[in-house]
């Protein structure tokens, strides 16, 4: 289950629909990760682009690969701005037991900050700025260079 | 026509090019100084599924994106 909100994310009410949904799944483990936005180099926060149609057929590799190992994954992003000590993603795993869904929500977070199609921008004294330093480039990049 | 679009931080508009393969997009976006600087850091995407080849053949209707560098969360 992928899902996108404009603007910040609800932390407390999507971890508890996540919860609700699969409380009768049988899973041993649920295991969230949040993303809050820091105060550091005096950002007022940050804004994402998304591009959804790549997001989301990565999206749905990752699913097939948790299916392989009986594991569920979900995830919700922001599009647009999001202040600080507001949260701008959400991941999560379950699975039957605790390795899988601990090892699986470390690829797969990491995998999400090196492929998935969204763009980072500081706002910073009424102005947006592309994160490049912080940013990666998808694996195959240089093709037309 | 191919549509090329430039995503994320690239400010630059649509383009809508008569090619036949990726290595005349290549050629002509090399030459375009507004979006030469990216190309080196620039995934692509043909028809929404990454590509990484320059041989793809390219046909009517085709959609080709430049992805720049990432970061979400």
């Amino acid at each position: 289950m992928l899902s996108l909100y404009n603007g910040s994310l609800n932390v407390p009410t999507i971890l508890k629909e996540w919860y609700e949904e699969e409380s009768e799944s049988n899973y041993g483990a649920y295991i969230p990760f949040v993303g809050t936005v820091r105060s550091e180099d005096g950002i007022d926060g940050l804004s994402f682009d998304v591009y959804e149609p790549i997001l989301e057929s990565w999206f749905k590799a990752w699913q097939e690969k948790a299916k392989l190992k009986g594991a569920k994954i979900k995830m919700a992003h922001s599009k647009g701005d999001v202040m600080l000590h507001e949260s701008s993603y959400i991941a999560a795993v379950f699975s039957p037991k605790r390795r899988v869904a601990l090892e699986f929500i470390d690829s797969f977070v990491e995998d999400f900050k090196a492929s998935a199609p969204i763009w980072k921008y500081d706002l910073k004294d009424g102005q947006r700025i592309y994160a490049k330093d912080r940013s990666t480039a998808i694996s195959g990049s240089g093709l037309l260079a | 026509m191919v549509r090329v679009e430039f995503l994320g931080p690239i400010q630059k508009e649509a383009l809508e090019l008569d090619i036949n393969n990726l290595n005349e997009l290549a050629k002509i976006l090399q030459a375009d100084a507004e979006v030469s600087d990216w190309l080196e850091s620039c995934a692509v995407a043909l028809n929404d599924t990454l590509v990484t080849s320059l041989e793809a053949a390219l046909k009517d209707g085709d959609k080709i994106s430049l992805l720049p560098p990432v970061c979400g969360g």
